[in-house]
Formats: structure tokens, C-alpha cells, sequence
């Protein structure tokens, strides 16, 4: 049976929820962006008059300001947006148990056993607009398909507030003439690849010869051949499902420059401690660490290490941490931003040959003051119990990792490819 | 700026069955505004005052009011 599947986006949906908080902006130029104070300064989203003058996601607040003098900067308030969002997907529970966020503000629902009594997809995507619209104070662009692709190209087609349906007698019209580079996993490289063989829209690519397009990018021509032409066949998750957690990791900004390994060693532990508890948390221990390093003029690097023992433990992980940093990094520039990383995750019950060289004794002692670190923050804040070492500098200690973590759109294929293409000829 | 939004102290009641039920509201003079009756509970947005929550159609003195409970368990009317 052909399924009916909903792509919602919530639009501008960070702006939008500003917006609805203040009546007196309307029909202004609203962004919202980073603190400038704490440097982290770029839109996250604008409003439609903003976006209407040219500012754009990822713009920095003053290039922001140049091409619209008038716009307003408001802070990012995450507890507020993850609030409305957990209120639109309460709105499309009441449509299918069978719905995916793809990031804070896109959903895919499969809709298909609601049609039967609450009208076809076109229907039910009116109705949950509307409701959204009368309930949360947002608009929502939402596409209809019997794919996911093809809802996500419906949901992007016409924006705001607005419903496309994309159908069998119509998708080589609408679909078809888009640029292929709308297609999700058709990016820059990908989009080089295939103008140098005449591909620039959608519909070339699905007529395209697809064993050349194998040839050419392996597995993925034939993804890619299969999404162009409607056919993946990915199915939407359940909402309680939770993909197997691969790595965690923090990262950050920090409010200024870091100039000197003392800096440096502050934030590591801030994001360490973070990185760790979480780890605790979820029952997991760690086999390698990993950092990555932005100096201030915005180039990046990462690297990463075995370490000896699988661990949770906060010290372990900040000083391989710092190991690496000193292995790597020559403080030719002043440092911007860094993160912390635990891969290659174990269940945290594993045996491990223990070594003769490592106390075991000292790491279980580690491990069981952590674990009352964790206790007392639980009870009495996070900062309620912190090391010495933050003291150096309270300024760059502040920086709560933790909580401040952000929300990032899953790959498509985090739960594996579904799309069906191991079928194919 | 005159503002729409206007957070209010509210008496409420727990019933036994969970309900929550607004029984009074207290102007910030300290005026009092007894709810005789609720006459619809839904979730709704308030675009004139900015905000979405639980809207509370009250009967104050005669004429419908709105009474919206926001998620993050503040009270507010729309000013008119």
C-alpha cells in the first residue's frame, strides 16, 4: 500500500517563537543570534522581514546589521524553543505514533493508518497547520508525499505557511525542475560531480543511467538515483525511538581568547566533566578521546586517541585530552573555540584486563568521586562543587557545558540505509 | 510601549480528579475578580499579548474573559 508520509517544518522557528513573544516587533526585522558579548555572534534565524533585506542564517551579527540597519538581535532562548517544539509534536501525536524530528523544528510523520478516518494526507496536513497556527502562535510548511524525500522537497517548496502536495501525476512537474542540489546527500562535491556530466536538476539525475551513476559514487549514485525517482523506501521511526548513542561530546565558544595552556586546561575541564558525567549518565565508558581546536581566525582541527583502560572518568578524559592538545597545538594564534569528544563507547559493565602498571585502586577512587561530584549537583546545582583550577579564571569557567548543550539534526541514515536500494537489479 | 501581556496572581484549585480550575484573579492593585464560571479550556496562542499556553474562556461579572496559563506555570490576560 503507497503510505502517506508529512514532512512539518516549523518556519523560522526560532524567530518565529521570539516573534509571538513580542506583539510590538511585528512587521519588524527580528534575528535571532548568539550573544555578541559572549562572541557567539552569528543569526541562528531570522524573521521574513530580515530575511526579506537579505540577512541570513549563519551571517555574523555585523555583516547582519549591515544589510539591515534596523534589524533587532535577541539572545537565544533554547528551554523556550524546545518547549514549543515539544508542543507541536504533541500536536502530531494525535495523528500517528509514527513520527521522526529531523533537528528541533522538522518532523516526518507516516500518517498512512490515520487517512482511513481522518481524510487523505492533504487533510490532515491542513488540520495540524491549523492547529499549530491556533495553538502554538507559528506557521508551518508542510509537505505530503509517499515518501520522505519527496515531503521534505514539498515541505522546503513553497514557504511560509504553506502545503504542498507532491503526488504521482505531479512530481516530475514540481520535483523534477528542482535544482539537484535540493536533494538531501547532494551536496557542494556531489553537486560538482554531477554538473560535469549534465546533471543540474532533479529529473536529469532520475533519468540518468543509473549503473554510471554507481561508477561514479558508489553506492550512493543508487541512493541517490532512488530518491529522485520516489522510490526509497526509509521508513519514518517511531517517536520513542532512540538511536544507539555513538560518541558525546561538548564543545564551546569560549567568552575570550584563549592564550596560554592554563586557558586552555580551565575549558577542557569544563567540557571533560560535562563529556564525563554524560557518559556516567548513559552507562557508558570510553576508548578514545578526541579534541578539536578552532584558533581565531576559524581554522579548525581535529585529532584523536586510543586510551589505555576504557574510562569515565572526568581526569582521565580532560588530561588525554590535554595530551593531545600539547601534541598538537604550538600556539602560533590565539585559541577561539574547543571541544571534547568520547568515542568508541563501551558498555560501561565491560571487563578489561586490568594492567599492572595502572592503579586500579586510584581509578576506582576517581571513579566513586565523580560519581559524588554528581550526586551533589544533582541535589544542589551544577555549581555548587567545582575544582580548584576554576578559580584561575572565572570568566571562562562559567561556561556551562552541560546544559548548554545544543540539539543537531541526525543523519538520514543514523539508523542505517533503509531506503531499499540492496533490492535493486 | 503599552504592554499586552499582563502576568496575574491567580487562586486556583486542584480538584481530586486532577483538573486545575481558576477561581479568582488579583489585579496588581490587589483588586479581586471572581471567575464564575469557565466556559471552555483549550491550548491556544495569544497573538495580542504574545505568549501560547492553556487559554480559560472566564465568566467575570457577566462577559468572557481570557485567562491563559503559560508552560512555564505563569498566568497571564491579555490587556484591553
Amino acid at each position: 500500500m503507497e503510505r502517506t508520509i508529512l514532512h512539518s517544518d516549523c518556519n523560522a522557528f526560532y524567530a518565529s517563537v521570539e516573534m509571538l513573544h513580542r506583539p510590538e516587533m511585528k512587521g519588524k526585522p527580528l534575528a535571532v543570534g548568539g550573544d555578541p558579548e559572549a562572541r557567539h555572534g552569528i543569526v541562528l534565524t531570522a524573521n521574513y522581514p530580515a530575511k526579506r533585506l537579505g540577512v541570513k542564517t549563519g551571517m555574523a551579527l555585523w555583516q547582519a546589521k549591515q544589510v539591515c540597519p534596523d534589524i533587532v538581535f535577541v539572545p537565544p532562548r533554547m528551554d523556550l524553543y524546545l518547549r514549543f517544539s515539544r508542543l507541536a509534536h504533541e500536536i502530531y501525536a494525535d495523528y500517528t505514533d509514527l513520527q521522526e524530528p529531523f533537528g528541533v523544528d522538522e518532523s516526518w510523520l507516516d500518517v498512512t493508518d490515520s487517512t482511513s478516518y481522518k481524510g487523505d494526507g492533504l487533510k490532515i496536513a491542513e488540520e495540524i497547520s491549523r492547529r499549530i497556527k491556533f495553538e502554538l502562535g507559528i506557521t508551518v510548511s508542510i509537505g505530503v508525499s509517499w515518501n520522505k524525500i519527496f515531503a521534505k522537497l514539498g515541505s522546503d517548496y513553497k514557504k511560509p505557511d504553506a502545503i504542498t502536495v507532491i503526488n504521482k501525476e505531479n512530481y516530475k512537474n514540481i520535483v523534477w525542475s528542482l535544482p539537484v542540489s535540493d536533494l538531501l546527500y547532494v551536496g557542494r562535491a556531489t553537486e560538482k560531480k554531477l554538473k560535469l556530466w549534465g546533471i543540474h536538476t532533479i529529473g536529469e539525475l532520475a533519468q540518468a543511467d543509473p549503473s554510471l551513476l554507481q561508477r561514479q559514487l558508489g553506492k550512493m549514485g543508487l541512493i541517490l538515483h532512488l530518491f529522485a525517482n520516489g522510490d526509497d523506501q526509509t521508513p519514518v521511526s517511531k517517536e520513542d525511538y532512540r538511536a544507539p548513542i555513538k560518541s558525546i561530546g561538548n564543545s564551546t565558544t569560549t567568552p575570550r581568547d584563549l592564550v596560554n595552556d592554563e586557558d586552555v586546561r580551565i575549558i577542557v575541564y569544563v567540557l571533560a566533566e560535562s563529556v564525563a558525567t554524560r557518559l556516567r549518565e548513559n552507562n557508558f565508558k570510553c576508548r578514545v578521546v578526541e579534541i578539536s581546536v578552532r584558533d581565531n581566525e576559524l581554522s579548525s582541527y581535529s585529532k584523536q586517541r586510543k586510551i589505555e583502560l576504557p574510562t569515565d572518568i572526568t581526569s582521565e578524559i580532560a588530561e588525554a585530552a590535554m595530551e593531545l592538545f600539547h601534541q598538537s597545538y604550538h600556539w602560533n594564534k590565539p585559541i577561539r573555540s574547543i571541544g571534547v569528544r568520547a568515542c568508541d563507547l563501551v558498555d560501561a559493565l565491560i571487563p578489561v584486563q586490568l594492567n599492572l602498571f595502572i592503579s586500579e585502586e586510584r581509578r576506582q577512587r576517581l571513579h566513586q568521586m565523580d560519581l559524588a561530584v554528581d550526586q551533589i549537583r544533582k541535589r544542589f546545582g551544577f555549581s555548587s562543587v567545582q575544582r580548584g583550577l576554576m578559580y584561575q579564571d572565572k570568566l571562562l569557567s562559567a561556561v556551562n557545558a552541560k546544559e548548554d548543550h545544543t540539539v543537531h539534526p541526525h543523519g538520514y541514515f543514523e539508523n542505517g540505509n533503509r531506503t531499499g536500494v540492496e533490492y535493486l537489479g | 510601549m503599552d504592554k499586552a501581556k499582563i502576568y496575574v496572581k491567580v487562586e486556583a484549585e486542584f480538584t481530586t480528579d486532577g483538573t486545575l480550575r481558576p477561581q479568582c484573579i488579583i489585579w496588581e492593585d490587589g483588586r479581586r475578580f471572581e471567575i464564575d464560571k469557565i466556559t471552555d479550556c483549550r491550548r491556544a496562542a495569544s497573538l495580542k499579548a504574545g505568549g501560547a499556553g492553556l487559554r480559560y474562556t472566564c465568566m467575570i461579572s457577566g462577559s468572557p474573559h481570557y485567562l491563559f496559563y503559560e508552560e512555564n506555570y505563569k498566568w497571564f490576560v491579555e490587556d484591553k
